[in-house]
């Protein structure tokens, strides 16, 4: 006779007022496998934890917001950001399927430049561009997004050392309704600071201006505050186009669509509320259709959005290190992926499910990284089903901002996978080891000796 | 273990303390361990019936079972 | 006349001391001639409509909103494949999103519901009612949302002390000092997420009207009342219907204006000088609905009778001067019942 499925033994205090399971459990199925691809072998070959990618899932969201834009309005152009996820092989897909790269940093600068996009596909924003960045991007012909007014300066001061003329848009900022305000980048709409920077632009003769470029904020679900977005920098590139005779070839809405990740604090889900990329479409091109841009000239429409297109691709598989019953009663889960790897725990509920079958029974459990520090915490108080040491779990949608946030802290980064669209599985970042340190280090002669 | 016989215990699971008008749920294993307490087994007997009934290692069982009993000890439900 | 049985799913059944509106929902249906069999949702183990002797016909638990639409609708369907229900009155604000979310989706379950549509709903949220009010002409209390306790300190003019401050779906205080409106920002915000509303308190009396929208403007069903005893909760618990012919005028006016579907509160404050401010919109029947069905309305019948696609003339008549008074009664349940629900999450 076969014998019955253990469960372990569990007595819970029924909590009047309190729901119970059917009041607050949605079932946690396991998640077993990525694009048919079982999780267990990909953390039997490649260790445990280990990042996971879809191509498939990236090209698929890829087209679907690519869809949204193209049939809404005829000139789209994305640019991929790298701060969300700079792997070359994340990259190379997103150019693959047609997107620029948009840049932050000398070192993506040089990414970019290393997968092979030219010099005029690359948009270098940010704040921290030096001489040298700039020099070498203009004489690439790449599209600088100037920033403040220091850096406009050190253009106009670099010209006459320059091969080529800069093609510069500036960032704008501006009041979209949205809360906070993001008004650390870029120049002030309102006012009257980035008219200013368009004259001194302009007057100078020596620089093209070709952009406008806004970022309203990051994690925007409110759609309406990219039409009051568009409007406004409508308004400017009239007053350019009245006073210069220039017009404006392109409009860069940035990104801060937001992904389906919950943000802590929220009451629903994100998987509920989040806008779509055809919502976001909507909003943005009607709003860039409905309003007058010099010559009745139709700029081309750039989006920067990275979260939105990556997390979904991204997931993280690893084994439960221990179990503990803290002070007061409740039960803790100690798994070996930590805020060094999910930085974004801070401000996410991340979904986490068990990869294999487990019990029906489920217990509010806080989930803890391996960390020795206190605030390695990667879920508060979930409800989640009783695993054991050595069960295995996947995080879902982790695409976005850890493998370019992650901390080596203690231990050793995992390694990268990319399950291509054959379900053919590739490391794309090789786990760190002693050797990728003490290459770094180096030790003075007097601590030499042995 | 006349502490357990005072508890009302249904075979759905739930368990209601008349003493203090406290209700409780258990699962399978938990009615089968409470039934093997009101028959004063040992703690040995316990862990090699429920080795016998269930797909399950001596240790876990041993853990879980005696992690169980820090609980109904926290209830005051046995001694 | 022999009608066919419906079967109408109701949630709200905490008729505690911040009563939803359930048990009230429930007793103007078995008032009217509708052939009902009634089940309660229910998503807390004590809520007393599980208990009450001869109201709901079956109780099945709920998974919160917050949990998410995949839980709610897998409960759903359980549910449905069970009792094959014609028509669900939702009575919580949390849960709305997801009914008019998933309202086409009930629809084809055979699940009939008579909601405002998502555009009427989140239009008139509390965080956005400085708008509404420009947008359709309407008089409210100076009003700002915030997103941060730091805000707090400098609130833009008029707004002045003491000021409500609201959370998003519900609970609202009343503040006169800075430190009051943090610790009452951070509780909101923890319970109901952001943003937290601030709104200028207006001196004067609090008067609302229960209403019944058809979706195309016009007022189906419309009673006004003053609240006569309120609870330190903010809730009444007696309160009388009026004749204020300049209330219900507001009240068509929006209902026209926005074509509002379903059933809605609208709050108001009436000045001494007999100005009307309006402070919220509640898109859903109030637990005082019980009132209105006194006074001539029964709200809940007609609001079956359009969710099912029948044609509902409006009614205007309705006889002030009826009260209502709320009481509390201890009814006597067994731990048997008790066991099913936290067992089953049936009854």
């Amino acid at each position: 006779m076969s014998k019955k499925i253990y469960e372990r033994p569990i007595l819970r205090k029924v909590v009047e007022g309190i729901p119970n399971k059917f009041g607050s459990l949605k079932r946690l199925r396991p998640v077993e496998t990525i694009d048919n691809v079982a999780i267990n072998d990909i953390i039997d070959e490649y260790g445990s934890p280990v990042f996971i990618i879809s191509e498939k899932t990236i090209r698929e969201t890829y087209k679907t917001a690519y869809c949204a834009f193209s049939t809404r309005y005829p000139k789209v152009q994305f640019a991929w950001s790298y701060k969300t996820n700079y792997l070359d092989a994340v990259c190379r897909i997103f150019h693959q399927e047609g997107s620029w790269a948009e840049v932050v940093s000398g070192f993506e600068y040089e990414k970019a430049l290393d997968n092979n996009v030219s010099g005029s596909k690359i948009i270098f924003n940010g704040p921290d561009k030096s001489d040298a960045d700039l020099t070498r991007a203009i004489n690439n012909k790449s599209l600088i997004h100037i920033d403040h007014f220091d850096e406009l300066y050190t253009i106009i001061e670099i010209l006459p050392k320059l091969k080529e003329r800069p093609q510069v848009a500036i960032r704008v900022n501006m009041d979209t309704g949205i809360i906070p305000q993001w008004d650390r980048f870029g120049f002030n709409y309102e006012n009257g600071e980035a008219w200013n920077a368009i004259n001194r632009i302009l007057t100078d003769g020596g620089i093209d201006l070709i952009g406008l470029h806004i970022h309203i904020g990051t994690y925007i679900t409110m759609s309406k505050a990219y039409s009051i977005a568009i409007e406004k920098l409508a308004a400017l590139a009239n007053k350019t186009f009245d006073r210069f005779q220039k017009s404006i070839s392109y409009i860069d809405v940035g990104g801060g669509f937001a992904s389906q990740n919950t943000l802590q604090g929220a009451y629903m889900p994100a998987t509920d509320t989040t806008p779509s990329f055809d919502d976001y479409a909507h909003a943005i091109t009607t709003a860039m259709t409905s309003v007058n841009f010099p010559n009745n000239e139709t700029p081309t429409l750039i989006l920067e959005t990275g979260r939105a297109l990556i997390d979904e691709a991204g997931w993280l598989a690893g084994s439960v290190l221990a179990n503990k019953r803290l002070a007061d009663g409740r039960r803790a889960m100690v798994i070996d992926s930590g805020i060094n790897l999910l930085f974004t725990a801070f401000w996410y509920d991340y979904e986490i499910f068990p990869v294999q079958e487990t019990s029906f029974q489920s217990e509010p459990t806080t989930i803890y990284g391996p960390l020795c520090m206190n605030i390695d915490v990667v879920r508060n108080n979930i409800d989640f089903p009783l695993l054991n040491k050595g069960d295995r779990f996947v995080i879902k949608r982790v695409g976005a901002y850890t493998m370019t946030q992650w901390m080596q802290f203690i231990t050793y980064r995992p390694n990268v996978v990319l399950i291509d669209l054959n379900g053919k599985v590739h490391v794309i970042r090789k786990e760190e080891n002693k050797e990728v340190f003490r290459i770094q280090e180096l030790v003075p002669k007097h601590l030499q000796n042995k | 273990m006349s502490k357990l016989n005072s508890l009302a215990i249904s075979d759905n699971g739930f368990i209601f303390k008349p003493s203090t008008g406290e209700s409780f749920t258990t699962n399978e294993l938990g009615l089968f361990i409470i039934q093997f307490l009101k028959e004063n087994k040992s703690g040995e007997e316990i862990i090699n019936a429920i080795m016998q009934d269930f797909d399950v290692d001596n240790v876990t069982a041993g853990r879980d079972m005696y992690e169980f009993l820090d609980f109904l000890k926290k209830e005051n439900m046995i001694d | 006349m022999e009608k066919k049985k419906l079967t109408i799913a109701i949630t709200g059944l905490n008729n505690i001391d911040s009563p939803g509106p359930g048990v009230p929902v429930i007793r103007g249906i078995k008032d009217s001639n509708l052939n009902a069999r009634i089940i309660g949702l229910a998503y807390e183990n004590l809520e007393p409509g599980i208990y009450m002797p001869g109201l709901v016909d079956k109780t099945y638990l709920m998974p919160f909103p917050s949990t998410g639409s995949e839980a709610f609708l897998e409960r759903l369907e359980y549910i449905q494949e069970k009792e094959k229900i014609d028509i669900i009155i939702p009575n919580f604000d949390s849960e709305l999103y997801l009914f008019i979310k998933y309202s086409t989706k009930l629809l084809e379950m055979g699940i009939h519901t008579f909601l405002p549509t998502m555009e009427q709903f989140e239009e008139r949220h509390k965080d956005n009612l400085p708008e509404y009010a420009k947008k359709y002409g309407i008089t409210v209390p100076e009003s700002k949302a915030i997103m941060n306790s730091n805000e707090l300190a400098n609130l833009p003019k008029p707004l002045s002390y003491p000021y409500f401050i609201k959370g998003k779906y519900y609970e609202a205080f009343k503040v006169s000092n800075q430190s009051q409106a943090v610790y009452y920002f951070n509780k909101l915000s923890a319970k109901w997420g952001l943003p937290v509303v601030v709104q200028q308190a207006i001196h004067g009396t609090e008067v609302n009207v229960i209403a019944l929208g058809d979706g195309e403007g016009n007022t189906v069903a419309a009673v006004p009342m003053r609240k006569q005893y309120i609870t330190d909760k903010g809730k009444a618990w007696g309160g009388i219907t009026l004749n204020d012919e300049r209330l219900l005028e507001i009240t068509h006016h929006i209902i026209k204006q926005t074509k509002w579907r379903g059933g809605m509160e609208l709050e108001m404050i009436k000045t001494d000088d007999g100005e009307y401010h309006l402070i919220e919109i509640n898109p859903r029947i109030p637990a005082w609905v019980y009132l209105a069905v006194g006074a001539g309305q029964n709200i809940p019948e007609m609001l079956c009778r359009l969710a099912l696609g029948e044609k509902v003339d409006p009614v205007t008549k309705y006889e002030f001067g009826k009260m209502f008074i709320r009481y509390s009664w201890d009814l006597i349940g067994d731990i048997a019942d008790f066991e099913k629900i936290i067992i089953f999450g049936e009854l």
